[in-house]
């Protein structure tokens, strides 16, 4: 492998002929602490931002649900030690709050989805990998991408100052269905703590906007000479994608959000009608409830894959790297995930089988959204036949990977139950649900995401994370989320709804064996929750004192470990490296090494060349 | 007080915690160890190993409670469709529990099988189109077979109620219960307007409507058995949602917007505690059916029950006849009404 390094290094020196003209990156004056660190514009810098504030909500978001958990899995116990935390939340009997019950589930809900998920998921990795992946020296605006973190920012500081408003923050659930979310009188989350949502998820889309809008034009115009699009790595054609889902489907939750502003404070009635509240009868007539959750699944069901496909991306990434082979059907896996993009902006109304809307429409949305399993299902094989005669490395990324794919299909096929309309009558709004999406959306995203942070943590701060505690905290972590995920469907087949503060109300709710398995199942998210302390220690321990990270250490074929260890703003010293072939060149027949990077030109590998490379080989002859 | 101690104990604890590790790191680094020596070492092994461990009692774990589960779920459905929509459920699991099994068995083998070895190639395989076409139709056709199944039963369920046999229930949610109205002897429901809704009229029945004359509201919900019951759902403040288990039943109930759901229970609540008994469940005489709500409404979400009996036909007729009007239970109230017409409407009713 040592001969390997020296011919990239021996390489990236011979290689300036084809001036690029802006070379000599940038001018040399000396950043200010500010400039460098805070207001920055440099996209590695903002996407370190990204991660430790998406990092920093993940904490608050799965403590949150460690707090709800306690009350379903030890309804009777006395809570008074946490007093100091939760204050006038718990009862005299030191029991937590029903309004603040369902506060919790829904911050949780919107933290993990929007904060962790998408900011600090494809926030990060996208504004990290972009332009190092596709050979350009920056996002294509600097200005607006760091416009898009501080513009997050803003939206995480509202948010978090809603928790702490004597009313409480928003409480009908991270869907926050009007007549619910939109009237004060009905619960007291939906005064200001809703007002502050509404506010923080508002200026959360225009983040995000600004970054998907930043991501498309890069992708579009910065590769670098001979990056096509058919030789861009999976990681990027799944950033483009999700930013493509995101420009287009995250104005349509904005004005969702905004009429239901108007609704709240303008005395409009886009989804009022017929409501006696309070003592008395509204004046609005005339607006329909299911009018929003049109808008809001238009929206949250492709979030699905915003959340969904950047964690595909890097997995199929990491997974060819570490099994040292191409991934298997690349064009196959961008078919696929361009097939998941486009269907899922007609699905939508599978959340919404059993909200009174014409059954007809059930039935055109159930045919929709069964179709969509196929690519979900070409991805899942895909990803296995990679593995299949490899020569695998058990990185902690790629222990993570290999996770995913497996949450991605223990997940993914009860979506089958559940998109389907029939079954829906009696699985919607139970437990099933809620084991279906955290498996295949929460824990497969988020260990998407771990999966990237392992892998790239050496780019990124130039060192490396700690192997054992990275094991430690996989198995520990993979375990925990089956061992709190998969009883819910049992739980969920038995009809427990979700969002209940407590079952004992019900006889058919009320039955030992669950309130057990209840039990257990808060241990396990207790234990797993605890898990991600040996993260939290390895992540920030290693930014400082880790061993310093080779150039490239995993031996990986794509354009960012190219760069030196600790890259500037400009990202390559020389001139950025062009590309002559796919990123997936893993032991390709007749190679010496395991490994052909993408920079490496194939008239100096006429031994492992094939009749495939034919074309490329004649292209790369056009351009020297 | 007691929560500084708890942060500094927290801190002083990873202090620690990162002072250990630090030695560990350098006693490794003074071994001479530099960490790049091996492209894998030991744990390579171990981890693709514990793949295989945990495929084993996983599986193990999954066949073994649901045995045990199985005894706790729902008992048969009591009602026409629900016990359609359980075969349907059953099989869908069969078929997605086999794709499970089978796919975790290669995910799960091949990491350890295909382990890092130093002296090995990987399989050169970037792409086989007939396999991917392969897995691309057998997919295709088994979710074509479960949807059209699915579609069928979907149509059946929400075509609309038969008009003969039938006996249609309004049921109205609120913050924090359900309450129901029958339509009395005259078979019809009276009008409403929200705007009638008060302290004591919670329906907003519309007196100037005859039909709401005999209407009565229980504190329950009867059916009777192979009737086909309407159920017409509304609710008054926020969206909460009629969910039956038993019967497998759920439909929005949504401010401004009536909707519906029909379906025939086939059990009576005397025979599913006979059931219940002979299968030795306990409290089985103590069994009721019961309406819950699944769309979150506030506060008392969790706490909106509502108890429902099935009766035979004639226990049904008999219990119509025990129920009083809730005019005649309110006259006082309605008397005070400024009805239009009212002089008619009373002379009608008399």
């Amino acid at each position: 492998m040592a001969t390997a390094h020296v011919d990239i290094h021996a390489h990236a020196h011979t290689h300036d002929a084809h001036g690029h003209g802006h070379d000599e990156h940038h001018d040399h004056h000396e950043q200010s602490f500010l400039e460098k660190y805070i207001f920055s514009q440099d996209h590695k810098v903002i996407a370190k931002q990204f991660l430790i504030t998406g990092l920093l909500w993940a904490f608050i978001g799965g403590g949150m649900s460690g707090l709800f958990r306690l009350q379903l899995g030890f309804p009777d116990a006395d809570l008074s030690i946490l007093k100091p935390l939760l204050g006038g939340w718990l009862t005299d009997k030191g029991k937590i709050d029903q309004e603040f019950y369902l506060a919790l589930v829904t911050m949780h809900g919107t933290i993990m989805v929007f904060f962790v998920l998408t900011a600090g998921l494809s926030g990060t990795f996208s504004n990290f990998l972009i332009p190092l992946q596709v050979g350009a020296r920056d996002m294509a605006s600097g200005f607006l991408n760091m416009l898009s973190y501080w513009f997050f920012f803003i939206s995480s500081v509202l948010m978090f100052t809603s928790i702490f408003i004597s009313t409480g923050p928003a409480s009908g659930g991270w869907v926050i269905y009007p007549p619910l979310s939109a009237l004060p009188q009905a619960m007291s989350g939906s005064g200001t703590g809703m007002t502050l949502w509404l506010l923080s998820m508002a200026i959360f889309i225009v983040s995000s906007l600004l970054g998907s809008i930043n991501y498309i034009t890069t992708v579009i115009n910065l590769r670098t000479i001979g990056m096509s699009f058919t030789k861009m790595p999976l990681t990027i054609w799944a950033f483009f994608i999700t930013a493509v889902i995101g420009v287009l489907s995250f104005p349509v939750l904005f004005s969702a959000a905004l009429l239901l502003l108007f609704d709240r404070h303008f005395g409009t009635s886009f989804y009022l009608s017929e409501i006696y509240i309070g003592g008395e009868a509204l004046s609005n007539v005339g607006g329909s409830p299911v009018l929003f959750q049109h808008l809001f699944w238009f929206l949250g069901h492709p979030e699905v894959y915003i959340v969904l496909l950047p964690a595909l991306g890097m997995t199929s990434e990491i997974i060819a790297t570490n099994s040292r082979k191409p991934i298997f059907g690349y064009k196959a896996m961008i078919g696929s995930m361009l097939g998941i993009a486009f269907l899922s902006f007609i699905v939508w109304a599978h959340h919404m089988f059993m909200s009174g809307m014409n059954p007809f429409l059930g039935s055109v949305f159930m045919f929709l959204t069964l179709i969509i399993a196929v690519p979900s299902a070409v991805k899942a094989f895909n990803y296995i036949t990679t593995l299949w005669r490899g020569n695998i490395v058990f990185t902690p990324a790629m222990l993570f990977s290999i996770g995913l794919v497996s949450l991605f299909i223990s997940g993914g096929v009860t979506g089958i139950h559940l998109g389907n309309s029939a079954l829906d009558i009696q699985l919607h709004d139970t437990y099933f649900v809620v084991a279906h999406f955290h498996l295949v959306m929460g824990a497969a995203s988020f260990f998407g995401m771990m999966a990237g942070v392992y892998h790239w943590f050496p780019k990124m701060f130039g060192r490396m994370m700690d192997e054992k505690m990275g094991y430690i905290h996989f198995w520990v972590t993979f375990v925990g989320v089956y061992l709190v995920f998969f009883p819910m469907h049992y739980i969920g087949i038995a009809g427990f709804p979700r969002r209940y503060y407590s079952w004992t109300n019900f006889d058919a709710f009320n039955i030992p064996a669950f309130v057990d398995l209840n039990m257990f199942i808060s241990i396990a998210a207790f234990l797993t929750l605890a898990g991600q302390l040996v993260f939290g220690f390895n992540f920030f321990y290693s930014m400082f004192r880790g061993r310093l990270a080779p150039a490239n250490p995993w031996n990986s074929n794509t354009l960012e470990w190219t760069t030196p260890r600790f890259p500037g703003h400009g990202n390559w010293e020389g001139d950025i490296p062009t590309v002559y072939r796919w990123p997936y060149d893993y032991s390709k027949p007749g190679s010496k090494t395991d490994f052909i990077p993408q920079h490496i030109p194939l008239s100096q590998t006429p031994e492992s060349n094939n009749e495939h490379d034919e074309h490329d080989l004649k292209l790369e002859k056009e351009l020297v | 007080m007691t929560s500084l101690l708890f942060i500094t104990g927290g801190i002083l604890f990873i202090v620690a915690l990162a002072m250990v590790y630090r030695i560990l790191l350098l006693v490794q680094v003074a071994r001479g160890d530099d960490g790049t020596k091996n492209k894998v070492g030991i744990s390579n092994a171990i981890n693709g190993f514990l793949f295989i461990v945990f495929f084993l009692a996983g599986f193990a774990g999954i066949a073994w409670y649901s045995g045990s589960a199985a005894e706790h779920f729902l008992p048969e459905a009591a009602s026409e469709h629900g016990k359609i929509t359980d075969k349907l459920f059953w099989i869908t699991t069969a078929v997605v529990f086999a794709v499970f099994f089978l796919t975790h068995i290669v995910l799960f083998f091949a990491p350890f099988k295909y382990r890092y070895q130093e002296n090995r190639k990987a399989f050169w395989y970037p792409h086989n189109n007939k396999l991917e076409v392969i897995w691309t139709i057998i997919p295709a056709i088994v979710l074509t077979i479960l949807v059209v199944s699915g579609w069928k039963v979907w149509s059946d369920v929400m075509s609309p109620a038969p008009k003969e046999n039938r006996v249609e229930i309004e049921i109205m949610g609120k913050q924090f219960n359900w309450q129901v109205r029958y339509a009395g002897a005259d078979n019809v429901i009276g009008k409403y307007d929200f705007r009638k809704i008060d302290a004591t009229n919670s329906f907003g029945m519309d007196f100037n409507d005859k039909n709401n004359f005999d209407d009565f509201t229980p504190n329950e919900i009867h059916m009777p058995k192979g009737k086909n019951v309407l159920l017409k759902i509304r609710a008054r403040d926020v969206l909460h949602s009629v969910f039956m288990p038993h019967f497998r039943v759920k439909m929005d109930a949504v401010p401004g917007m009536p909707t519906s759901f029909w379906f025939v229970p086939t059990t009576t609540t005397a025979e599913m505690r006979e059931k219940l008994r002979a299968e030795g469940k306990p409290n089985a005489d103590k069994f009721d059916y019961e309406m819950a709500c699944t769309e979150v409404c506030g506060q008392s979400h969790f706490a909106m029950r509502m108890k429902i009996v099935v009766d035979t036909p004639e226990e049904y007729a008999k219990w119509l006849e025990s129920q009083k009007s809730w005019y005649s239970l309110n006259k006082e109230y309605v008397d005070k009404l400024k009805l239009d017409g009212k002089e008619k409407l009373s002379a009608n009713n008399n």
